[in-house]
Order: C-alpha cells, then sequence, then structure tokens
C-alpha cells in the first residue's frame, strides 16, 4: 500500500486531521486505528465543549471550534444528530483565590469575544435551581458553551473524511515506523506495509509511544479518569456545572442522563483504563455536596479514559525535528472540544498555508527552551 | 411484523430496523453499534439485547455466533443511588 499521508488514530482528532486534508485536495490519506472509531479518549470523554479557559490560546482554539460546531452538522453534511446544545457552563468559585482568578479570567475571555460573564452565587442559583450555595462564593456563566455527542461527532467527520476519498483502517495496529537517513519509509501495520513519507501521530494516550517508534521524545504521558453515568430523567439541568477546587464536572445530556467525573490527584502514568470504586465513592460524595437533589438518581455505568498530559495542559500540534512526522497530541482531556481548529491548523501547517490562528507556541520545541511555559490551570 | 416494529433494546427503544441500518453502513462491532445507537447502555446494561444483537451481527457477517465479541461488562451490576453510595462510604470512616 502507499499512502501521502498516514494518520495514526480514529479518535476524534484523527478523523478531523484526515477530513481537512483531503478538503484541501489532499489524495491518498490513511487513516490506521488499532481499534474501532472513538474507542479511546474520545469515546470516553465527559461531552462537554467550553470556551472558559485560563490562557489565551486555550480561548481562541475553544472559541473557534464552537463557532464550528455550531454549523458542523450542514458542513459535514451529516444526516444523524451531534446533539449540540448551547446551555452554557456554570464554573463555581468555591475559595478566594479562584473567585479572584475567575474575575481576571472572565476579564480575558471577554478580550477575545468570548460572552462569558462573572456572576453572584444566587445567580448562578437561578440558572441552576438545584445548586448548593452554601458551598460557593461566586461564579462564572458563559451560555455558548455546552454539550455534543462525541460519537456522532466524530462518525460526522468520519463519514465526510470517507466520502473525500480517504482510508480507514480499523482493527490494524501500528507496529513499527521505518525511517532511513532522517527520512520515514513506511508504516508497519498488523495486516500492512504502507508506503510512505509522511506519519501524523493523532494517537492520544498513545502518543508517547508512537513518538518513540521514530526516536522523537514527546514529553506527554496517559493518565486515567474516571467518569459515570446515570439513569435518564426530564430535564432539570442546562448547563454543565464544574468546579476546579471541588474536583467535579457535571452536567445532562440530552439524552436526560446525568454525566460526572472528577480527577484524582494521585493517579500514576499509566495506560489502566479500569474503572475503581474510589472513583464512585469520592465522586458520590463530591455531586451530593454540590448538586444535591442528584443523589437521587441511580448510577448506571461507570468507565474510564487516558487524558494524554503534556507539562502545559495545553496541547503540541505541529511538525518535529523529523521530517514528515507531525504530532497533534498531549491535549490533557480537551482534544474532544478542541478538534475543529486541530484538524483545520495542523493541514495549513502540512500544507505551508497561512494559519487561521497562530499556534507556534504550541509547538513541540517549547519545551526545550529556557523560557517560562504558561500552565493551564483550568482544568478537571 | 415490520422491523422498525421489532424492539431490540427495550431500554433505549431501538429497533431491529436500525440495526441492520447500520450494519449495512459497515459498523458490524457492538462496541460500534453501542456507541451510535445506546444499545446496551440503558439500566439493564445489555443484559436483554446483546445476545439478540450478537445473533443479528452473527447472520450478517456470516460468522458463528461465538465468534461475535459483545461489548465490554462495566460496572455496575445494577442502578445504585448516588445517596446510598455516599452514605454507605460515610458509615465506613
Amino acid at each position: 500500500m502507499k499512502a501521502s499521508y498516514v494518520i495514526i488514530g480514529a479518535g476524534i482528532s484523527g478523523c478531523s486531521i484526515a477530513y481537512n486534508l483531503a478538503k484541501k485536495g489532499v489524495k491518498d490519506i490513511i487513516v490506521v486505528e488499532k481499534h474501532y472509531l472513538t474507542a479511546g479518549a474520545t469515546g470516553r470523554c465527559g461531552a462537554g465543549v467550553r470556551q472558559q479557559w485560563g490562557t489565551e490560546m486555550n480561548c481562541r482554539l475553544a472559541k473557534a471550534s464552537i463557532d464550528f460546531f455550531s454549523i458542523a452538522k450542514d458542513e459535514l453534511g451529516y444526516q444523524g444528530d451531534i446533539e449540540f446544545k448551547q446551555e452554557g457552563y456554570l464554573i463555581v468559585a468555591v475559595n478566594e483565590e479562584e473567585d479572584k482568578q475567575f474575575a481576571k479570567n472572565v476579564i480575558l475571555q471577554n478580550s477575545l469575544g468570548i460572552p462569558s460573564r462573572k456572576i453572584t452565587k444566587e445567580e448562578a442559583k437561578e440558572i441552576v435551581p438545584h445548586l448548593n450555595t452554601d458551598v460557593i462564593l461566586s461564579a462564572t456563566f458563559c451560555p455558548t458553551d455546552g454539550h455534543l455527542n462525541p460519537f456522532t461527532m466524530t462518525d460526522a467527520y468520519y463519514q465526510a473524511a470517507k466520502r473525500l476519498g480517504v482510508t480507514f483502517l480499523f482493527r490494524e495496529e501500528v507496529k513499527s515506523i521505518v525511517v532511513k537517513n532522517d527520512k520515514i519509509e513506511k508504516v508497519i501495520t498488523t495486516n500492512h506495509e504502507i508506503h510512505t513519507s509522511n506519519v501524523i501521530n493523532a494517537a492520544g494516550g498513545y502518543a508517547k509511544e508512537i513518538g518513540d517508534m521514530v526516536n522523537v521524545a514527546i514529553p506527554v504521558y496517559a493518565e486515567r479518569h474516571e467518569i459515570l453515568v446515570t439513569e435518564p430523567v426530564e430535564k432539570i439541568q442546562g448547563p454543565m456545572v464544574m468546579s476546579f477546587g471541588m474536583n467535579i464536572y457535571c452536567q445532562q445530556v440530552p439524552h436526560g442522563s446525568f454525566l460526572m467525573g472528577r480527577s484524582n490527584p494521585f493517579e500514576k502514568p499509566s495506560h489502566n483504563i479500569e474503572s475503581s470504586w474510589q472513583f464512585l465513592d469520592e465522586m458520590a460524595k463530591t455531586v451530593c455536596t454540590l448538586l444535591p437533589p442528584i443523589g437521587n438518581l441511580r448510577v448506571i455505568r461507570q468507565w474510564a479514559g487516558s487524558y494524554n498530559m503534556s507539562p502545559d495542559r495545553q496541547p503540541i500540534i505541529g511538525t518535529t525535528d523529523l521530517p514528515g512526522f507531525y504530532v497533534a497530541c498531549g491535549f490533557s482531556g480537551h482534544g474532544f472540544m478542541f478538534a475543529p481548529m486541530t484538524g483545520l491548523l495542523l493541514s495549513e501547517i502540512i500544507l505551508g498555508e497561512p494559519l487561521t490562528i497562530d499556534i507556534t507556541d504550541l509547538h513541540i520545541d517549547r519545551f526545550k527552551t529556557a523560557r517560562d511555559i504558561v500552565i493551564e490551570k483550568s482544568v478537571v | 411484523m415490520s422491523k422498525k416494529d421489532i424492539i431490540i433494546c427495550r431500554c433505549e427503544d431501538v429497533t431491529l430496523e436500525e440495526i441492520h441500518q447500520l450494519l449495512e453502513r459497515g459498523y458490524t462491532n457492538i462496541e460500534e453499534l453501542k456507541r451510535l445507537l445506546r444499545v446496551g447502555m440503558g439500566p439493564c446494561q445489555g443484559t436483554t439485547c446483546m445476545q439478540l444483537i450478537q445473533r443479528e451481527v452473527s447472520k450478517f457477517l456470516n460468522i458463528p455466533i461465538e465468534e461475535v465479541k459483545t461489548q465490554k461488562v462495566r460496572p455496575l451490576t445494577m442502578g445504585v443511588k448516588l445517596n446510598a453510595i455516599k452514605e454507605g462510604a460515610c458509615d465506613e470512616s
């Protein structure tokens, strides 16, 4: 087999990159996926899309991505329902430090055209009536943040890419990448040898291992994050409710179920994605404190997925020291919501086009230099 | 009986017709069917529908039913209220 570009990973990032390259006229693209569509982090994520970030870069990527999601169904010609819902994110401040930081975040967000606002806890209770305001100081709210179905959204990219001629190889694992004289020669999978000079690493939790195959050291690691879903009930909550201090995000999806997750600060880097009873225990305590009536709902399933963590919690997108080897990884739990920009911007980099958003600062070389990196703190 | 009147997944109201449509479009992995149709994602967690879906995939691909992998089994085995989990945790501490 021959390919102009081999993309590793059929999560939303890989599918978006494939679609954007194909739309710009690139032929003979092959996407290789170890399991099935959305088997990795995309299909395990919390299905939220937000613009309320603490770094300018993340704000810009998120806003432009949400602008795309709002027209994605028509743009991609998708028959199904991507379940895009814009009822906001309510981010609650639970201590003085967060209260002050959120005020600064809102100024930054507003300067970039993101319609977030700082609100009192009484105003927050009007938006989410079952919120326990005894445990919060204030909140920020952005009405254009929201929800999107990760499975159908990825399927929309996948089907659009296929129509543009992209080949997808599922249940095939990349075993090695042959490089000679600083030039990629071929990708060897469990079933094929694909001759190519270009490889795009969109392998999510396994991005580091793919980098190691070509001796490009990518400073990322996989970290388990757990999540659960309740039985569906009538709609009682519009926005995603989130707290960094209490360590929780919780939303009611259009289907009626509540989805919620939190991080484990003691989690060690690994590819473990098994569920734990400790998560269930901590999650129940946290949600019953912040959103007490949710305690009456039954948990029906829990699962886990890998965040691909970067040192500054911002993505790594662009070229590398090896010609023809590109990376789109290190999303630190936010690859789903940035995917439209990941695909667009990486295709622009690859084809040498002017960039829609300047993402020079997301290049992997930022970790080589001594200058301070800007760390995103608004992460659960 | 019409395929659209035959309910395969009772928790999520998924019909035989919907399953056949996705199989014909190339989604022949149970994990994919689950993600796109929500089969097996409801309160019974696939205990009612999964064997029926395995049979449909087996017929469609013309392979023995034992070669059709079912979905990953995830906790909990039955629905438990978050309050009950929280209170259980308090009793233990």
